[in-house]
């Protein structure tokens, strides 16, 4: 017998002391890494989903290092950040890598959430997949909200101030629920002090949950793909898709590409451009909060200006509050809205895709909108292109199922 | 030893009353943490009134005042701006101050005010809760091209006469504000208690 490496022995060793006492995880890594069939064909679109995952875990490290430096008072938050900008070695970077992580956390979240839509990944059996997905979308806005609250600046305060105020408008209780959710008769240093809380810990945790929730009910039903094709219709002698390939080692590699890339991308505005022309941070914000005046032009952060642009497109307060609410809310019945008897838009008629483009242009209009001071002919449009938004949801189980489709093929197709 | 029949019944009982107390319990021990977010006692106890010295304050000027936490307003109108408030009743939502929580009763007047060259504001939009700004001027703005003078909300567009009146058609529901507020003498204004109240 050759002689055992101590190393290695002690190693296999471990592992097998280990699997004596939880063999569940040997099975649970098979099932959702090494054997966890996903579909071959995956395109550049299945980049954003480990992409994701990757900005959660960049806003995790770097926000536990900011709070080590940041004080939640309303006398000393600004300080601290601009002391944290200026005093703390690599302070800048830190911060930097947190604030551009935000905006390109819902950059690829968006994408994500548009290769769901255009692939039919959220049809019967995929539901929960879609749900979970949506309640991780609200999550992160009101987790996105909150943070941009922290470094108590002009649109900090005026931001958190619109915001409540949304509260104000439900009918009997609104004033008392604005009150205590502020914790004051104003925005102040309790509103500050509890959105800290609720930013660095009881909204991540959470998200954690539902981001674990959200890959247990992928790996239940299995992955889509750009084809909308069931792979395991067709499996092979062992019983593995024939269309399917492990998870790892083939798209762990691939993720690892798309995250090199990424990275680069995100760097590049990190060191060159970490304001991103006012847009992921807001000029007004290097102004200390001053409850006496309101910023000129007040507006959000560009991933919430469409639903900002309706809000402001409806000219009443409780119908612009339930009208903004609503244009997040109906996400979560999509899949219900759908009729199409095929998930995938490959296969679905022109005008369905006509549609669609419909969509993304007056979703892009409303970001724009939202983020330009009100103006009557913008309102106007801004108008027409809520009504699209919901007619695009309330419509749909109608027109979702008209037109010639074309037919499904039985294997994936590969455009390489 | 007999084995004994389940009792069904007597089961059902207990896990019933077991989740009605445990939820009874439950929502008693949630009551501390959602109390905890109100308005602390320091909190309400903040907020004594704020007197104004407004001699300095020359026709058509807004002073700038924080009261609990809030910008208080105090403008002195112009006979001009104060003539131009009656010929806006049909553009406005709710001209007669008809609804009460918005102003005391004191102030229930065209003018909204206890005088009518002063007006004293929150300067809080009644919209969602930006500070509107000051636009005093009678003549064509990009916002309303028969501007009389009053103020625009830059947030979300709502316009605001020279009492602090809503115009229709604006987001903002209400109009805007007036403090409790009395004047102490002919120079001297103190918000936060009314005319009633003792002295100061």
């Amino acid at each position: 017998m050759a002689a055992v490496n101590p190393v290695t022995g002690a190693i296999a060793g471990l592992q097998k002391w280990i699997h004596d006492r939880a063999p569940g995880l040997d099975a649970a890594y098979r099932k959702h890494v090494s054997e966890y069939m996903a579909p071959k064909n995956f395109n550049t679109w299945y980049f954003f989903g480990s992409l994701a995952l990757l900005v959660l875990v960049n806003q995790i490290v770097t926000g536990i290092f900011l709070t080590m430096h940041y004080k939640p008072s309303a006398a000393e938050a600004f300080q601290s950040v601009e002391y944290i900008m200026r005093d703390v070695d690599w302070g800048w970077l830190i911060r930097y890598m947190h604030s551009t992580g935000a905006s390109f956390f819902f950059i690829v979240v968006f994408l994500h959430m548009f290769r769901a839509l255009i692939y039919g990944s959220y049809q019967k059996p995929r539901e929960l997949v879609w749900v979970i997905g949506v309640a991780i979308f609200l999550v992160l806005m009101a987790e996105a909200f909150l943070g941009y609250v922290l470094p108590w600046g002009q649109m900090s305060f005026w931001g958190a101030q619109v915001i409540t105020s949304l509260f104000g408008a439900i009918p009997f209780v609104g004033e008392s629920l604005v009150e205590w959710i502020r914790g004051d008769y104003v925005i102040a240093d309790a509103t500050l002090n509890r959105f800290f809380a609720l930013h660095v810990i009881a909204l991540p945790l959470v998200l954690l949950l539902l981001v674990v929730l959200h890959l247990g009910a992928l790996h239940e039903v299995g992955s889509n793909n750009p084809d909308g094709i069931d792979i395991k219709k067709l499996k092979d002698a062992n019983g593995k898709p024939l269309d399917g390939i492990p998870f790892h080692p083939y798209y762990t590699i691939k993720d690892l590409f798309g995250a090199g890339f990424f990275l680069t991308l995100f760097f590049f505005v990190v060191f060159f451009a970490p304001l991103f022309g006012g847009k992921f941070l807001e000029y007004d914000n290097f102004v200390p909060a001053n409850p006496m005046v309101t910023p000129e032009h007040i507006k959000p952060v560009w991933y919430f200006t469409p639903y900002y642009a309706m809000l402001r497109a409806v000219p009443d307060k409780l119908g612009g509050v339930i009208v903004m609410g609503a244009a997040v809310l109906i996400l979560f019945v999509l899949p219900w809205l759908d009729r199409a008897p095929v998930r995938s838009y490959r296969y679905r008629p022109l005008a369905s895709k006509l549609i669609l483009a419909g969509f993304v242009v007056a979703f892009v209009y409303l970001g724009y909108a939202g983020y330009q001071p009100a103006s009557p002919g913008l309102t106007l449009l801004a108008q027409i292109a809520t009504v699209y938004y919901f007619a695009f949801f309330i419509f749909m189980p109608w027109w979702s199922k008209l037109g010639h489709f074309k037919p499904v093929p039985e294997r994936v197709t590969m455009h390489d | 030893m007999a084995e004994q029949a389940v009792d069904e019944g007597r089961r059902r009982f207990l896990t019933v009353t077991t989740a009605v107390v445990g939820a009874g319990g439950a929502a008693a021990a949630a009551v501390p943490f959602l109390a905890s977010l109100l308005p602390s006692e320091r909190a309400q106890a903040a907020g004594a009134p704020v007197t104004v010295d407004v001699s300095r304050l020359e026709a058509g000027g807004i002073l700038r005042e924080q009261w609990r936490g809030r910008p208080v307003w105090i403008v002195r109108r112009t006979p001009e701006q104060l003539a131009a408030l009656e010929g806006l009743n049909s553009r406005l939502r709710d001209p007669n101050s008809d609804v009460t929580d918005q102003q005391p009763a004191y102030a229930r007047n065209l003018h909204r005010s206890i005088k009518p060259e002063f007006l004293v504001l929150v300067g809080i939009c009644t919209h969602l809760g930006c500070s509107p700004l000051f636009e005093p001027e009678i003549r064509p703005q990009p916002f309303a091209s028969d501007w009389k003078g009053g103020f625009f909300c830059p947030c979300h567009g709502s316009t605001f006469d020279m009492a602090g009146r809503v115009f229709a058609g604006v987001p903002a529901p209400a109009n805007l504000a007036v403090p409790p507020y009395r004047f102490d003498d002919e120079q001297r204004i103190t918000i936060g208690l009314d005319p009633e109240q003792g002295a100061a």
